[in-house]
Parts: C-alpha cells; structure tokens; sequence
C-alpha cells in the first residue's frame, strides 16, 4: 500500500470516528441542554385573601410553581413572605436571602428577617439591617383580584429580576 | 499435573495472565518504599468501597423528588443491614477524601510529582476534583433541607459568573426552578458521568504508577535532573529494586484493610448521618449546612467582606486549580526532599491550617444567628433572678424582639454580636440607648421597632448585666 493511500485512509478512519462522536454527542448534548430551551412561564398564584392579613402583618404564603414535573412532590410549591402596609397595599418578598439563596425568617416581634446561613438581616421594609446581603430581599410581583392576592412566581438565580 | 493446574495453562496460553502479572503486580519498586506510600492504594481502596456500596444503595433508593427521601428512610430504619451500608458509604465518602488529600500532600512533599510523573500528578488532581464533586452531588441526593438548600446556594454562586450566570445555574438546577427535573440530574451526575470519569483517571494513573514506577523516597541529596532521571532510576531498581508483590504491597494490603475495618467500624458504632427533614421549598424555619468537606467554603463566604465575595467565589476555586496544574510544570526539577523545600511545607502547612481552622469556624458559624434560641428558649435562672418589674419587662424584650439571636449572656444565644454578659460594667446607659436605637456597624438598628418605654426596660436589663449585681 502506498502512502498517499495510508494517510487517506488514516484521516477517513479520523473523520469517521468524529462523524460517530457527532451522531451520537450532539442529540446527548442538545437533551442535557434542554432546560434552557423551555423557559418556565411565570404565573400568577393565589396567596391567601386580603382579609386574612391585618395592617402590619408578615406571613409565609405557599405558591404553586410553574410548569412543575408530575413527581415534584414537595418541591411543587415556592414560599414567598407577604407583608400588608395598607388597605391595598402589600409588600411581597421572595424568602432568598440577596446573599446566597438561604431562606429567611420573619421574626415578628423583633420586625426581622434574618438568615441562618450568614447572618443575613432585613428590616420590614426588605431593606438590609446587618450582614453580608449586597441588595434588599427581591420583590416579587403582586395585584389584589377580587378578595384573593396574588403574587407572581420567580425563578432562580434571582439575580435575574422577574419578568 | 492437576486439573486446576491445566486450566489454568489453557487460560494463560490464551489471556497471558501470568505476563500480566509479571507486569503488575511483580514489577519492580525501590526496596525503600515505606508506610507513605499506602495512602494511594488506601485511596483506591475506599473508592472500590464506594462503589460496591452505591451500587447496593441504588438497589432501593428511589431518584424522584416525591420519593426520595422516604426511600432513604427505608434503607435507614426498615431494610436489613440498610444503616450499615448507608453508614459505609458515607465514613467511606469521608475516609476518601481524607485519604485523597493525605496521598496528594505525601506526593507533593516527597516531590513526588517531578520528572517523569507530572502527569500522574495531574490526573490526580482531576480526580481530586472529582472526588469533591462526588462528595457534594452525594450528599444532595439526601434530599433533606441541607440538600435542597444546598443546591439553591450553588445555583446562586454559579448565578453570579459574569455573562454565563443565568444559564450555568439552569443547566444545574435543569430548569429555572428546583424541582423534578433537578434531583434526576444530581443522581446521574453522582452515579453514571463522574465515576465513568474517576475510572478513566484511575485507569490511566495506575497505567502510569506501573509504567514509570513509583517514586524513591527522596533523601536529603535527592536531586532530579530530567535528563539523567530515567536512567538514575534504572539505576535504582537495579541495586535494590524488589517485586511489588507482596514485598513492598504487603503494606498497602495492611492500610487497607485497616481503613475498611474502621469504615465498618464507624458504620455500626455510629451510623449514617440521622435523617434531617425533608426538602421542602416552603419551610424556612432550618438552618442548612453543607457536610463537613465543604465547611470550609462555608465559612469562607461569611467571613469575607461582602465587595469581594463574588471575586473570591469564582477566585478561590481558580486559584486551587491553577497551583495544582502549576506546580509538576513548572517545579518539574531539583530539590525532591521537604527539608530543602521550605516553600513547599509553608505551602501545605498553610493549607491544613486555614482548612483546620476554617472548617472549625464553618462548624461553629457563630455569624449565624440563634433564631431557635429566641424563638423557643429562654435565659438562664441566673440572668432574669431578682431582677424588678421594669427589668424584667427588659429581659423578656431581650429574648423576643430578637437580641440574644445574635448576643451571648452567659454562654446562652447568639455568638454574632459582641457577648453582653457583663455589658452593664462598659456602658452606661446613654451608650445603650444610643446603640439600641441606631444599630451598629453590623447591628440592625431598632428605633422603630421599640417604644421609647421598651427601650427604657431593655436599658434597665442590660445595666443588670455586670460582673458584681
């Protein structure tokens, strides 16, 4: 066999190796990166009733998130806090510490939300009492229909602002 | 001749087994090789653990995000010999992390690494990498409110990478939300992709442990010259070279079954970690922390200033990883004994101990606040006895508007905030009124969360708190 012919058929044996690697790499590849071509509707979810919140009241609202798979389980549902300033107006806060993500507590007689991770502290208001937190706690998007609130679902990373 | 003996010529005839063996298990090391040398195959060991144990594991663990973690509680309380297995892979986990990094600083201080096994010193910090990332996707798989919680603060960090954030964090979490898709993701990360590539390093790092033989322990002359190396090392085998088998691995056969012993040891004495609470998105009453190999990082975040924590986030790990493929390149050559490498010891000594002293602090984590305390317990006897009706207002505003989270008095409450068991001898009342109300340097402050009466009370306790009452 001459040369030319070996490095032919070296190269084809190369390139037909790569053609295997592609056919099968690229469907894998595109599957793995499926969740970033379904981006997630968000939707607005009923939080509780207007009246069940007196002026000043903070309390742990369940949403159901969107688009959740059938074997979700507990991971169907987000929690969001829910803060009433007036007679129609709320203030609502994902329960992500601006942090790391680590969920904080409403503590209502000391009028915080801290964060067991790092220390974490936000006034009523949201905005940072103490601790490593860059930004206040994110708001989520909330409207009264009817007597229900209801608050818009957000997704992670919350750096990204909600839609 | 008998019939073992027969077979046994027909196999070799056609597999060659005893060449292989030849090749292995009797080629020649250095006589010298001593107790440090084990720590590898006490390595390999413990990964061989892991496996057999997972796949056990597997046999009843259930990957849904509806199912997983009462089917972890089976294994745990109802299957038979269910708590040992789970406790083997999990002293097994922690036993190969400790081994992996005890080898690693064993080779770095024997100078292992130099000329000609710069590669074998960087398949094996691939396998570090991986091993961690064995250690993290294995302890999501609890799915508990560490696991959960875990994997929001990952999807977080990896949100925080300039421009690629956002779809990093979703190709990790599968979606923009964890949920189902997330725990499935975790599991064949955990099970499938990265022990197929720990096997390809394993796989090429013995290939080069028998190829270019393991390294003489380096006497205080020991110098490597590359050029000459190889022949040196010829050398060295020639004069006191010796049959791996079993002369020098009689040793590694006695690591491990030590290290397998006191994995089973553990297993039954102590147990797998207890079964915490599930994950669940909506209880945010917890107080997640990561297990013990990544308390360090951990602590890290909270104890470095806030500016430059997104540096240090995407830093800390790029600076590991450059150092580890670094150092056989470029400190490939010379000196092989510790003793004529100061910088190498400060290197690991420095290393042990902020890690030591790190994860201690993570384990701690007196910068978290003590939000149990104030919601369910209640100062000792000796804080609130004798005192008046105006301190004791004071005392009870101390406990339920959120002070003792983040304040000790007398080794009870929080350790964020200065310890105020006897703040009543250092400030005067003024001083306490001022702080209260503004706040401090990382101090909420509470001018309009407290009536100036309440203010008043919880002047009056804190003036009681001195060493003479």
């Amino acid at each position: 066999m001459n040369s030319s012919r070996r490095q032919f058929l070296t190269w084809l044996s190369v390139g037909l190796t790569g053609l295997i690697t592609a056919a099968i790499g690229v469907p894998i590849l595109g599957y793995l990166l499926g969740p970033l071509l379904r981006p997630v509707e968000n939707e607005w979810r009923v939080a509780g009733k207007v009246a069940d919140w007196r002026l000043g009241d903070t309390k742990l609202v369940k949403i159901e998130n969107p688009a959740s798979l059938p074997w979700a389980g507990t991971t169907a549902e987000s929690a969001a806090w829910v803060r009433r300033t007036g007679d129609a107006s709320f203030l609502t806060f994902s329960v992500h510490c601006t942090h790391l993500g680590c969920p904080v507590n409403w503590l209502d007689d000391a009028q915080l939300f801290l964060c067991p991770c790092h220390g974490g502290a936000y006034y009523q208001d949201g905005t940072v009492a103490a601790g490593p937190p860059p930004r206040p706690l994110f708001n989520l998007p909330w409207r009264i229909n009817g007597e229900n609130i209801e608050l818009r679902t957000i997704v992670l990373p919350t750096e990204n602002e909600p839609q | 001749m008998s019939i073992w003996t027969r077979m046994y010529r027909w196999l070799d005839l056609r597999m060659d087994i005893s060449g292989v063996w030849r090749a292995t298990f009797l080629h020649p090391v250095p006589i010298d090789v001593n107790w440090w040398y084990v720590l590898g195959s006490a390595t390999l060991t413990a990964f061989i653990v892991q496996v057999v144990t997972g796949v056990a594991l597997a046999f009843a663990y259930v990957p849904s995000t509806e199912h997983a973690y009462s089917s972890l509680d089976f294994i745990t309380r109802q299957a038979f010999l269910g708590s040992v297995v789970r406790g083997l892979h999990f002293w097994g986990a922690t036993a190969m992390v400790v081994l992996i990094l005890a080898h690693m600083g064993r080779v770095f201080l024997f100078g292992s690494f130099k000329f000609p096994r710069e590669v074998s010193w960087l398949t094996g910090s691939l396998l570090l990498l991986l091993v961690l990332a064995m250690a993290f996707t294995g302890q999501l798989l609890r799915w508990d409110q560490d696991s959960f919680w875990g994997i929001v603060v990952l999807a977080e960090q990896f949100g925080k990478t300039p421009i690629i954030g956002g779809v990093l964090a979703q190709l990790t979490i599968a979606g923009q939300q964890v949920g189902g898709a997330t725990l499935t993701r975790f599991f064949a990360t955990h099970v499938f992709l990265i022990p197929a590539g720990i096997f390809l390093l394993i796989g090429v790092h013995l290939y080069l442990v028998v190829h270019r033989g393991i390294s003489d322990p380096p006497q205080p002359d020991s110098v490597v010259v590359p050029n000459v190396e190889l022949e040196r090392y010829e050398r060295v085998l020639a004069t006191r070279g010796v049959p791996f088998f079993p002369d020098v691995a009689w040793r590694d056969f006695a690591a491990s079954a030590a290290l397998v012993l006191a994995v089973l040891l553990l297993s039954v004495a102590v147990g797998p970690p207890a079964m915490r609470t599930e994950a669940n998105p909506t209880i945010v009453n917890t107080n997640p922390r990561p297990d013990w190999y990544f308390l360090s990082y951990f602590a890290l975040l909270s104890l470095i200033p806030p500016e430059v924590e997104n540096w240090v986030i995407l830093g800390v790990p790029i600076a590991i990883g450059v150092f580890l493929f670094a150092v056989p390149l470029v400190a490939n050559r010379g000196q092989r004994h510790w003793s004529k490498r100061p910088w190498a010891v400060a290197a690991v000594g420095v290393g042990l101990l902020a890690g030591a002293v790190l994860t201690v602090a993570g384990d701690r984590a007196p910068w978290a606040p003590n939000i149990d305390a104030v919601q369910h317990g209640a100062l000792p006897p000796s804080v609130t006895a004798g005192l008046d009706t105006q301190q004791s207002a004071g005392a009870t505003l101390f406990v339920r508007r959120g002070c003792w989270a983040c304040h000790t008095v007398q080794g009870t409450g929080g350790l964020a905030g200065p310890d105020l068991t006897f703040v009543g001898d250092r400030l005067t009342s003024d001083q306490l009124t001022t702080r209260v109300l503004n706040g401090g340097r990382n101090m909420p402050a509470f001018a309009s969360t407290l009536t100036p009466r309440e203010v008043d009370e919880l002047v009056a306790f804190l003036r009681t708190l001195k060493t003479k009452r």
